[in-house]
Order: C-alpha cells, then structure tokens, then sequence
C-alpha cells in the first residue's frame, strides 16, 4: 500500500513537473503560434542552471555556488529565458519556419555542449553534488517527497493562474490577435515581433522552471535528460490535451505521461529478453502515431481552445 | 587541412542533394519538413534490399565497378530506391500532409512532419535493426594524392561527387530550360497565379516530392557508401540540411546546392579549431551565422 502511494506521489511530481513545461509551449504555440523545436533545450537551461547555481563544489567543473535553492532556480530560469531571448531576436522577425529549425538546432548544441564540455556540465557523466533543499529538516525519505510533491502542485497552479490570467488580459487577446491575423496587428500600431519575443521568452522561462524543478527532485541532471525525446513528449502532451487550453495543457500532460510509463512498464514486462533493446523504438513510434494522428482526426485536441469572439455581448456592469 | 577541404566537399556533394529537394519542398508547401532526412534514410535501406536483390537474382551484377566499391547491383539499386524512395515521398503526402494541409494550418505540418520522422525512424531500426550497416564489407584503400601533406582520396568519393555535379546539372537544365521547370517555379513564387495560367498544381507537387525523394534517395546512398548505414542517418543529417537550405535561402535551389557545399566545408574545416565531439554543433552555428550576417541567405528573398 505504501508502496503505490509513494509510486502516486512519484508519478504526480513527474506529471506536474512536464504539465508545467507542457503549460510553457501552450503560451508559445497554444497562445502566439510560435514553433518551439527545442524544449528540451530551456527544461536542461533551467535544470543545468539550478544544480550548477545551488550546488556544492565539485573538483572536475564549474559550480559551487552554493547560493540559496530559491536564488539558484530563478537563475535557471533566467538562463532558459537569456537563451530563448538569442534565438528570438535573431530568428522571429523571419519566416515562420526558422524559427522551428533555429530551436531544434538549439536543441541539439545544448546535449551537445553539455556531454562535451566537461570543465562546465561533468559532460556525460552529468552534474552532481547538489543538495536538496531542506533536506535536513525532512530527511530523504517519503515526507520528503511529499512535501515536494507539495511544492510541485503549488507552482503548477500558480503558473496556470499566471497564464490564465494573462491571456485574458489584453496582452493576451494580443497575443491571438497576432497569431490569428499580424497585418491586421500590426495596422492597429502593435509590434508583431517584439510580442512574439516577450510570449517565446517567458514560455521558455517557464520551461526553465519545469527544468530546475526536475533536476531539484533528482539533485542530478546528465544529457541523458535533454535528449530530444522529451520536446517530443511535451508536444503530443500539448497536442493531445488541446493547444490554446490551459486546462488541456495540464490534462494532456497528465495523460501522455501516465501512457507514457504504461507503455514503458508493459514492453519491459512482456517483451521477451533479446527484444528489450527495441522498447524504445516502439515507444517513439507510438508518440509519433499520437502526434500524427491528433493533428489528422482531432488537431483541436481533447479539450478546444475556447474562443471568446466578442466581449460586447456580456451586459455592461 | 586540405584533407578537411575535400572531405568537406564530398559530405558537401550529399549536402547539396539532400538540400535540393528539402528547399524545393519548403519553397512549394511553405513547412519545414522535418522528415526530409529520413528520406535519406529510406533511400539507403531501399538500395541495400535491392543490392541483394540483385546480386541474388542476376549473379553477374555482383562485380565492382572498377576502382570503386560500389557492385553493378548497387547501380541499379540505385536507381529502383530513388523510385522508391520518390514513391513514399509522395505517398506520406497522400496520408498524412495533404490533410493536414487541406486543414489550413502551417505549422501544423512542421509538427506532423516530426511525427512522421520519429515513426520512419524507429520502423527502420525495428524493420533493419539498430546496428551499422555496411553496402560493401571489403575494405576499399583511399589512394594517397600526396604525403606532405598527406592528402587521400577513396576511389568511391571521387563517383559520388562526380555523379553529384552530373546530376546537378541536369537539374539545372530541367529548371530552366524545359516548360516544366518553368511551371515547377511559378508554382513555387505564386500558386493561384499559375493554376490560372493552367498549371496543374496537384500534379507538380507530386513531382516536387518525387524529384525530392529521389535526390534523397541519391543521398543517402552516397551516404552510406562513404560512411555507413544506420536508422540515425535521418537524425544525424536534418540539421546540417537544414543549414544548407537556411544558407542558400528558403526556396533557392541554386542557394541549396551552394548551401551544402558551404555546410559540408565549414563544418569540416571547424574540425581543425573544435574537438570533434562538438561536430553536431557546426551546424547550428552556421545558421546563427548566416541570421546573424545576411538573415535570408545567398539567394534567399524576403517573404513572410
């Protein structure tokens, strides 16, 4: 029994950790329209950029900073928004596409640079020697991750709050504005580009911050973790739950991830022995057939984006 | 450092190739296929099936051509695994991008064409299995040009990128010499406008994506043959493609075929400055570059 609850509360924190990310694409894609190919890339920015801000100090690379948990995920998130910001400036004025592609190439330099430079990240190896936080009030053991878990749901909601309110303010009525007609935006005196760069950015901060929260349960982060799998979860999570919908941002992440560790659990149990190394091929065909077949026969998703057309017919108060 | 400028160039020829058709695509459909790679390596496995084929069948084609490591059989697999490699090409449009497409959103389909990428990907290492392959197991020595510096070229390097030239040429005699060259770029700068001047529009995107699958195809055989075959080969290639088609401009063949030869070269030349652990990164640094410099490119222009 303790069993499954703790596997409950492992697999919440997890979910909750990616329909965080999930709900920063949603502000990209869902809201603006912008095609982030490199997730992966902002989630690792913010998870190398908390252990290596938070952590103790390590003889074979960079960090030590010890500075406080609170200081050191805020500077992972300010590293996945400096790098969202390069790759906006340069690429958001263009055709749309670039931007895809600038992204994915991100992506791929991050896992890149970080299993080669060993002097920064501990390259392959990954980043160790950091401390949880609280740790000595709390111990290692379920309190601990409970009371995670806790922390977790809070910034969950506090960032679907975030976003529910901002698209309903007139930034994010601009944001749409934008994503659904831009000459006629910019006709009103809106600056297409610089709005796309403020949405990409704080997505991408977001992003950073389901990262440094990742890294914060394990205390560990390696290349492994940014692979380019992972932008392809948050996609179908983001697909499937309905982009544009906050609410389907987070249902979506819940169910692609509970899919996601059934596949896995059943392919390790019943595939027989010498089949094992395939898993993973099957695995990532499943999620590119859910990625193709939503956009085929649901691209709306499972919950629609509700479109407010007007506000004028609600009774002036 | 000679020796990185003609590797360059080789891996520049498949480049080229494999950025030919990717342009031609993102300039008529207006998305970034990122699928394209995969193409490659759909050509590379379709050749290797043939080989076999017709090694078993006609024992004859089982001789190399002269110096070269490449069988008769390889030849004319070649050519079968264009055709089919330009077949599947067209055939994910039916069933999957045209779709999408007649559902209006653009993007939509750079989103489905990863989808399609991941599930060609892994049915390939699930069909083929995740090991390397090899089209010949005999080792074919490079012929030393020079040794001071010492400078080698495989026999088989020098067919690639003749073959390269060749092809490029007559892709270029296609283009602009021939009504259909015409009708294939007025569909590209303006479709409404050309399915007026009775153009059938269908029908050149069916020959876009059959001229794309087949330079893939081309490719990615070239690919193998110089370094070796795996279900990576898709995954390993898309961005530096990617950076061929973003230096010569979105839509420019003529800036793609440069392009990949830009890529190919830089990327090797980078090699005497960064450790090679870092290859994967030239790529993208080429594209911040080339943003940085001049944002459409050589022959790029400006379009939303």
């Amino acid at each position: 029994m303790t069993g499954i609850i703790s596997y409950l509360v492992f697999f919440t924190t997890m979910a909750s950790i990616l329909a965080i990310a999930t709900l920063g694409l949603n502000l990209q894609w869902g809201n603006t329209g912008l095609f982030n190919g490199g997730v992966a890339a902002f989630f690792g920015a913010g998870a190398y950029g908390t252990l290596l801000l938070g952590g103790t100090s390590q003889e074979d690379h960079l960090g030590g900073f010890e500075l406080p948990y609170v200081v050191a995920l805020a500077g992972g998130m300010a590293a996945a928004g400096i790098l969202a910001w390069v790759v906006g400036v340069l690429t958001l004025r263009m055709r749309r596409d670039y931007l895809a592609i600038s992204t994915f190439g991100m992506a791929i330099v991050f896992e890149n640079v970080m299993r080669n430079a060993e002097w920064l990240s501990g390259g392959a190896k990954g980043l160790r020697g950091f401390e949880r936080p609280l740790r000595d009030a709390l111990g290692d053991g379920f309190a601990y991750n409970a009371a995670f878990l806790a922390v977790v749901l809070v910034l969950l909601f506090a960032t679907y709050r975030f976003l529910q309110v901002l698209v309903r303010s007139p930034f994010g009525r601009l944001l749409r504005a934008i994503r659904e007609d831009e000459t006629a935006a910019r006709s009103l005196g809106k600056s297409p580009a610089r709005v796309r760069l403020t949405a990409f950015v704080t997505g991408s901060v977001i992003m950073g911050l389901a990262g440094g929260l990742y890294a914060t349960f394990y205390a560990f982060v390696s290349p492994q973790d940014v692979l380019p799998t992972l932008t392809f979860q948050i996609w179908a999570m983001l697909i499937v739950g309905g982009a544009g919908n906050n609410r389907g941002a987070v249902f979506g992440a819940f169910l692609i991830w509970a899919a996601w560790t059934a596949s896995g659990w059943l392919l390790s149990r019943f595939a027989p022995v010498d089949a094992q190394i395939y898993t993973g091929s099957i695995q990532y065909v499943l999620i590119g057939l859910v990625i193709v077949g939503m956009l085929l026969w649901r691209p709306q998703g499972l919950l629609p984006e509700r479109l407010v057309i007007s506000q004028s017919g609600q009774a002036p108060s | 450092m000679i020796q990185h400028l003609i590797d360059g160039i080789l891996i520049g020829a498949i480049l080229s190739l494999g950025a030919t058709g990717l342009t031609m695509v993102m300039h008529m459909l207006r998305f970034a296929n990122f699928s394209h790679a995969e193409l490659l390596s759909i050509g590379a496995y379709s050749a290797l099936v043939f080989e076999q084929l017709f090694k078993a069948v006609l024992p004859f084609t089982a001789g190399t051509i002269g110096p070269l490591s490449m069988t008769w059989a390889l030849a004319v697999a070649m050519i079968a695994s264009m055709a089919v490699t330009g077949a599947s090409a067209v055939l994910f449009d039916k069933l999957i991008f045209k779709r999408v497409r007649e559902k209006g959103e653009e993007l939509s389909m750079v989103f489905a064409s990863f989808g399609l990428a991941l599930i060609i990907r892994n049915v390939i290492g699930l069909v083929f299995g995740l090991q390397t392959q090899l089209f010949s197991k005999d080792i074919i020595f490079a012929t030393v040009l020079s040794r001071d510096p010492l400078i080698m070229v495989k026999p088989d390097q020098i067919a690639v990128l003749a073959i390269t030239l060749l092809i490029i040429f007559a892709l270029h005699l296609i283009l602009s010499r021939t009504t259909y060259g015409y009708a294939l770029r007025a569909v590209a700068e303006n479709p409404s406008l050309a399915q007026v001047n009775g153009i059938n529009l269908q029908r050149m995107i069916v020959t876009v994506w059959l001229i794309g699958g087949g330079l893939a195809a081309l490719a990615g055989v070239f690919y193998g043959l110089t370094n070796q075959i795996s279900p990576v080969i898709g995954r390993d290639l898309v961005l530096p493609v990617f950076a061929a088609t973003i230096v010569g401009g979105l839509g420019s063949i003529y800036g793609a075929l440069l392009g990949g030869f830009i890529v190919g070269i830089a990327a090797n030349l980078a090699l005497t400055v960064l450790p090679s652990g870092y290859s994967p990164s030239v790529p993208f640094l080429i594209i911040l570059a080339v943003l940085l410099v001049r944002p459409h490119g050589l022959f790029g222009e400006e379009r939303q």
